[in-house]
């Protein structure tokens, strides 16, 4: 009976499976599940020893229990004994198991990697092969570790079997792509590259794949595969739909192998070498001239394969970008596909255009489809091919066609998706402000954008209007009318109130002298909207009234009304309450010249990055990459002329402000008024109170300067912002200074950065810095390391310069570095009679400095050793006659010479007065110790 | 307010859907069906609120039945009403099944249409509801003129439950106290908690409008008694200890309320047929029958010993029944030997369990089983939880000490008296959770 049982079918597991595919209920499941689960523990007890097709049975069972979601903790072994089985099905089972339960229990980790060592190095295929699709699909870091070095051996073996060669390959990649530092390839790179050679295209398919991901990590050390992946490319597409028999797909020849011989080569630049890039090129043609020739099938299979190698070839001429005529063709080929039937086609065509558009070459061709595009961007049904054809209208904008893409985008912006508007709306803004050459075109496109699409359009592009208008003259009349007639709608958008509250709040006058938009008209129409706005709006009006007051005094009275009415000046919200009390001051106290000078019109703003364009950066990185490199040059050119250069009011805080808001919202005006504001909020940036710290850059700071002289360590300086700590030591005429910043608040400091400045000493002091991080975290310490050589002796120290912004702020700190000559001493011990041998032969008068000073510190003994021990010098004890006195002696230390050096203090205890004499083989030193020295006691 | 109801067999295919009310979608059908019967943990709660639709459900075998609405409503109520629906369903048809439901959907909408109206529950009793839903459709024909005026003056009458007109020859009653005991013990025998809950069933065929009244030992009503009739000297003697007391408890809606709440009596015009009475729950003195002393010990890695003696508790006359004991077993189980004194004990792998069976067993005695349990040795380093041991039965008295004083019937049109009535009393008390940790 047993014998009949044991072939292939495993009737007991098939019972087990249909058995729980019956169960009426969960509880059943369990039920027999837990049946199962007791009867193999029993079996598996050990006191009975079972046959490879019963363990493989039961290790099956558990396997499909715990695929049905139940704990197995059980069964490990046995499966681990199949795998040294020599039946196949035995051994398959076993690593199914293990690749499905494995845990990292260290002592079955190891049987299982003996085991698959034993399968590595058998020499049945099929057995490596199982093994090498367990270790890759486990892909533990312990695998890596203990087949790493095995794998490309089995890979580059001359007698490995091609299917082993196969799985080899992709295992490889499988465990580089989880562990990368393991997996070194080093002398095996070139074996495997020639991998491409094979003859076996199913190697060279796995092969390719390990190789493209290898070559994207190190391309120097594949880039032999190029020419062997042109020629093979070569070689496939030159063949013949029949010659590739078993890898022909609906008459294709090899498809996939080309698709990722095309990827390859996608990274690397051209080929350099002529025949090789000819070769190339010549496949390219081929492939793009297969792409006219009629289809050998009308199965969609045929179509896909021929299509994908088509879109992967035109990847690599873009990558290329230096074929013209490869280009062109190309984009001739997406072009036809623009109007083809399958939706997916369209997309990619419309995907590559993109890319295409940006090459110099192509970008002219691109555009002859315009019509195309725009027809797509119109009818197309799917709301994805809707987008790319938007984003090509975008990237193939220039200045011939940019009157038409602009008004194409606007006419779609009013049906287009929600999704898809806000984006469309800053390209709308960004190709009108780039291409504009006429003004007024540009101001019409922006108010119509706010007219159609007022919800999507962000800050940012009625920011940038603002800008435009006001640092252009020319414009600034028709802006206001413009303006004037559009808020004349009877429901016009918060955003265009905006616009026009600020437009004409600078420059109504520019238009009060017709009639119909006399100053209380203006006024009016700009109030009637007040009611329906939030409250920045309302606050942005209130300034614009204020402004009315200085630019036409008739409607002083009306406007003062109106903020002197409850609803302003009561109003709950404190910003336009504060607003509305403060403007109504100004108007009623304020002489005309005053007010004239408050509220001066918006200096021209300073020339900076577009804030739309860098909102679109944010929003989509690769998209719009194109276009912003050539920004720079063509936004110089729109925005050039509109410098006045007479004005003198371009004031300097004004450029310093961070936020956009600031100097659009002209706030600066009224800044005297509200400096004391706290509630400065994203509306009021209250440039005085950033000017303030900025100001903390009052001169060298060096009281901390002579503290150092006796000590070595220690904070040099600390304010509420930063200490400084100090650490060095010295060696003969070396010196090492290690400086710690400390950033006392929980703010981090920007672009930190820290000099020190010698000025003339470049030939006394050798001075090496290392260079600091220049971002300091809130809380953190940095350390910086100075080494100091002493070319000879000085007198001035060198400067420490910090510099670093805090909350936008410049700070600027300037320190004396404790570097003073005593600290090169090296301390000379000698007896009483040497010293004053030496003592006298120095008597020459400039070779003494002496000084008699009175005591600061008080006259303690032990405090009196320490500073002079601190000083560097040998304290001497029992040299001179009077005990009272101190006598020391030392070397100082400098590169070009030795300066020995002997001290005498004499302190007087009655008259609190003390003498010091120095005496020193050079002048300049004796003096500056003696100076050094007098301050310190 | 019940917003629909629908009734699912395990696989989770609808085999009754029934839309009160609007804001009930179809939808609602497949949400309980994904996130509750398909759910891969098992829900336990039988509140489930999915996008701000509640879900009621009670399971009767592999039939779930599930009460949605989106309004805040009372959910003890839906549940009694759920447990009443299937009350009325056995009534009807039997045992709650798939193949039951499937054979009497035409019976089941006919009753949700009564007893639910715009997810307001109505008339649920069975033997008000017999009258005019029947399971022969064309009995409707033969109804007379009166019968059917009859049906519509009782359902809009007072006293819903009982058609008047009712005739028996011989006037016979049937009174069950029904209780189960649920106790959690620790190893030592002491009690962790213990409570009683009991239901009085009633099983009443007795002609006319008769009133009846109940009697229980309730310590209230004894106290009480006992202190109005100091002088009955034989009342006072049977009060005393005999009393118990009463946790909490609910009455059929046939009892009158007013009269328990002023008099602590319990009157009441009994439904024709099967009906419960009262339910209650007590918790102190209560008899337990049965004790459980486990003995488990560990013998190295791959084995234990298991040793449980059970001791009834009880008067040596009465004899228990259906004892089954229940002796949980490690999950690595490889092998298991049993050795027992009475009964039979097997070892069923599918419940990971020892279970121990007795026929019957009289009070004061003890019997012992000792097992020895191979274990295969894992590499789970888990411990072992050690559920507890669970214990079933069934004995004649109930382990509450509730007693049946009087059950008296007055008719007055008809001309049958309290002594006329065959009256039966029953006592069952039943296991419960009756469980003792090892």
């Amino acid at each position: 009976m047993p014998a009949v049982s044991k072939g292939d079918g495993m009737r007991g597991l098939a019972v087990f499976i249909s058995d729980i595919r019956n169960c009426k209920s969960k509880e059943a499941e369990i039920k027999r599940i837990n049946k199962e689960l007791a009867n193999i523990r029993s079996k598996f007890k050990g006191d009975k020893a079972l046959d490879g097709y019963s363990k493989k049975k039961y290790v099956c069972k558990l396997l499909f229990i715990f695929l049905l979601g139940h704990d197995i903790d059980f069964g490990h072994m046995e499966a681990v004994n199949l795998l040294s089985s020599n039946k196949y099905t035995e051994k398959q089972i076993g690593y199914l198991f293990i690749s499905v339960l494995v845990n990292s229990n260290s002592e079955l980790i190891r049987l299982i990697n003996n085991a698959i060592k034993n399968d590595l190095s058998s020499r049945n295929p099929t057995f490596m092969c199982l093994a090498l699709h367990c270790i890759a699909n486990v892909g533990s870091r312990e695998m890596a570790e203990a087949f790493a070095g095995e794998i490309p051996r089995i890979l580059v073996a001359g007698d490995t079997m091609d299917s082993v060669k196969q799985s080899a390959a992709l295992c490889l990649l499988r465990l580089y792509k989880a562990s990368p530092d393991l997996v070194l390839m080093g002398e095996w790179t070139s074996r495997v590259v020639h991998l491409l050679n094979d003859q076996h295209m199913g190697v060279v398919t796995a092969a390719i794949s390990l190789i493209t991901c290898l070559s994207s990590k190190n391309p120097d050390e594949f880039k032999t595969c190029v020419s062997l992946a042109v020629s093979r490319l070569s070689r496939i597409v030159s063949s013949a739909s029949t010659d590739l028999q078993d890898y022909t797909y609906y008459f294709v020849p090899a498809p996939w192998l080309s698709c990722k011989l095309l990827r390859l080569l996608q990274c690397y630049p051209p080929p350099e070498d002529g025949a090789v890039k000819g070769r190339l090129v010549e496949c390219l043609e081929t492939i793009l001239n297969k792409a006219q020739e009629p289809p050998k099938s009308k199965k969609v299979q045929h179509s896909n394969a021929k299509n994908a190698i088509l879109f992967e070839a035109i990847s690599l001429i873009i990558h290329y970008d230096s074929e013209p005529n490869l280009l062109v063709r190309a984009c001739n080929q997406l072009g036809q596909f623009l109007q083809h039937r399958e939706t997916n086609l369209r997309y990619l065509a419309l995907e590559s255009m993109c890319t295409l558009a940006s090459s110099e070459f192509s970008h002219e061709a691109v555009k002859t489809h315009i019509e195309t595009v725009i027809n797509a961007l119109k009818t197309e049904r799917d709301v994805s091919v809707r987008q790319r054809a938007a984003d090509l209208l975008y990237a193939m904008c220039d200045r011939s066609n940019a009157k038409q893409i602009v008004a194409e985008m606007l006419s779609y912006l009013e049906t287009a998706d929600y999704s898809i508007r806000e984006e469309m709306v800053l390209k709308v803004a960004i190709l009108a402000e780039k291409y504009a050459v006429d003004y007024s075109w540009y101001v019409d496109t922006i108010l119509n954008l706010i007219r159609i699409a007022g919800d999507y359009v962000s800050e940012e592009v009625w920011y940038r209007v603002i800008q435009i208008v006001i640092n252009r003259d020319d414009v600034q009349g028709y802006a206001a009318k413009t303006v004037f007639e559009a808020l004349q709608a009877p429901a016009c958008h918060e955003n265009m109130v905006k616009v026009g509250g600020y437009i004409l709040g600078e420059f109504g006058n520019l238009i009060a002298g017709d009639p119909r938009s006399s100053p209380l008209v203006q006024f009016n129409l700009l109030h009637s909207k007040f009611h329906l706005c939030s409250v920045p709006t309302r606050a942005l009006l209130l300034s614009a009234y204020i402004k009315f007051i200085n630019l036409f005094p008739e409607t002083k009275a009306t406007i003062q009304e109106v903020l002197r009415s409850d609803s302003q000046i009561r109003n709950s919200d404190v910003e336009l309450q504060q607003r509305a009390v403060e403007y109504l001051k100004l108007s009623s106290i304020a002489s005309t010249d005053v007010l004239a000078t408050v509220l001066e019109e918006m200096p021209p703003f300073p020339e900076r990055e577009s804030s739309i364009l860098a909102k679109l950066k944010k929003k989509k990185g690769p998209g719009a990459v194109s276009v912003e490199l050539e920004d720079g040059k063509e936004r110089g050119e729109l925005n050039g002329g509109g410098d006045r250069g007479g004005d003198a009011a371009i004031a300097a805080s004004n450029a310093s402000t961070p936020s956009p808001s600031a100097d659009l919202l002209g706030l600066r005006s009224a800044a005297p008024v509200s400096g004391a504001t706290p509630s400065a909020g994203s509306l009021l940036v209250d440039v005085f109170s950033e000017a303030g710290p900025a100001a903390t850059s009052a001169g060298v700071n060096d009281d901390g300067f002579l503290r150092f002289v006796c000590k070595n360590n220690g904070v040099l300086f600390e304010n509420q912002l930063l200490q400084i700590g100090i650490k060095s030591e010295y060696r003969q005429n070396l010196g090492r200074m290690y400086l710690f910043y400390g950033n006392k608040t929980s703010v981090q400091f920007v672009s930190f950065n820290t000099t020190v400045s010698y000025e003339i000493k470049s030939r006394i002091l050798n001075v090496q810095t290392k260079t600091v991080e220049p971002l300091v975290e809130g809380g953190a310490q940095v350390q910086q390391v100075i080494n100091i050589e002493c070319l000879t002796d000085f007198i001035d120290a060198p400067l420490l310069n910090i510099k670093f912004r805090y909350g936008g702020a410049l700070q600027n700190i300037s320190l004396k570095l404790p570097v003073t000559i005593n600290k090169f001493f090296q301390p000379t011990e000698m007896a009483a009679a040497d010293f004053f041998q030496r003592w006298k032969q120095l008597s020459q008068p400039q070779q003494e400095a002496q000084k008699i000073f009175k005591a600061s510190h008080g006259m303690d003994t032990e405090v009196l050793k320490a500073k002079l021990l601190g000083l560097g010098t040998a304290l001497l004890e029992n040299v001179d006659p009077n005990p009272e006195n101190y006598v020391c002696a030392g070397v100082i230390q400098t590169k070009a010479q030795q300066v020995g050096c002997l001290l005498r203090l004499e302190p007087n205890a009655q008259a609190q007065m003390y003498r010091l004499t120095l005496r020193s083989s050079k002048d300049t030193v004796s003096q500056r110790v003696c100076d050094l020295l007098a301050e310190q006691f | 307010m019940i917003g629909g109801l629908f009734i699912y067999n395990h696989k989770g295919e609808v085999l009754i859907s029934r839309v009160y009310r609007d804001d009930i979608g179809r939808n609602a059908v497949d949400a309980f069906r994904v996130n509750v019967i398909h759910a891969r943990q098992q829900v336990r709660s039988p509140v489930t609120n999915i996008a701000r639709t509640s879900f009621f459900h009670v399971k009767r075998s592999n039939i779930w039945l599930a009460a949605v609405t989106k309004q805040n409503v009372n959910a003890a109520m839906v549940f009694e009403f759920l447990y009443k629906m299937c009350d009325v369903m056995a009534s009807y048809f039997g045992k709650i099944s798939e193949e039951n439901i499937k054979n009497n959907f035409v019976l089941i909408y006919e009753l949700l249409d009564e007893i639910l109206d715009f997810g307001y529950p109505q008339n649920s009793e069975t033997g008000a509801l017999k009258t005019f839903i029947t399971q022969q459709g064309i009995k409707g024909q033969f109804q007379t003129k009166e019968e059917q005026s009859q049906i519509t003056s009782q359902v809009t009458g007072q006293i819903g439950w009982r058609r008047e007109g009712i005739k028996y020859r011989r006037n016979e009653l049937f009174l069950d106290v029904l209780e189960s005991v649920n106790l959690l013990m620790s190893p030592q025998g002491q009690v962790l908690s213990a409570h009683v809950s009991g239901r009085v069933v009633m099983k009443s065929y007795l002609s006319g409008m008769p009133e009846c009244k109940f009697g229980m030992n309730d310590k209230i009503v004894i106290d009480k008694a006992g202190k109005g009739g100091v002088t009955n000297e034989a009342g006072k003697s049977t009060s005393g200890k005999q009393s118990i007391a009463i946790d909490d408890c609910t009455f059929n809606q046939c009892v009158r309320l007013s009269k328990f709440d002023s008099e602590r009596s319990i009157s009441f015009i009994p439904p024709d047929g099967d009906y419960e009475l009262m339910r209650y729950r007590t918790t102190k003195d209560i008899i337990l029958p049965f004790r459980v002393i486990p003995l488990v010990r560990e013998v190295g890695r791959t084995k234990l010993e298991v040793k449980v003696v059970i001791k009834s508790n009880f008067k040596p006359s009465l004899l228990a029944q259906k004892i089954e004991v229940r002796i949980p077993t490690p999950l690595n189980t490889s092998g298991v030997q049993v050795i027992c004194m009475k009964g039979k004990a097997k070892y069923k792998a599918s419940e990971n369990a020892i279970v121990w069976k007795i026929k019957r067993m009289a009070g004061m005695k003890e019997s012992q089983i000792s097992a020895e349990i191979e274990l295969l040795p894992t590499n789970d380093k888990k411990k072992w939880a050690r559920p507890p041991i669970s214990m079933n039965f069934e004995v004649p008295f109930a382990p509450s000490g509730l007693k049946v004083r009087y059950l008296k019937v007055f008719e007055s049109k008809l001309n049958y008296s309290d002594h006329d009535v065959v009256k039966w009393v029953r006592y069952i008390g039943r296991s419960g959770i009756y469980e003792t940790r090892c």
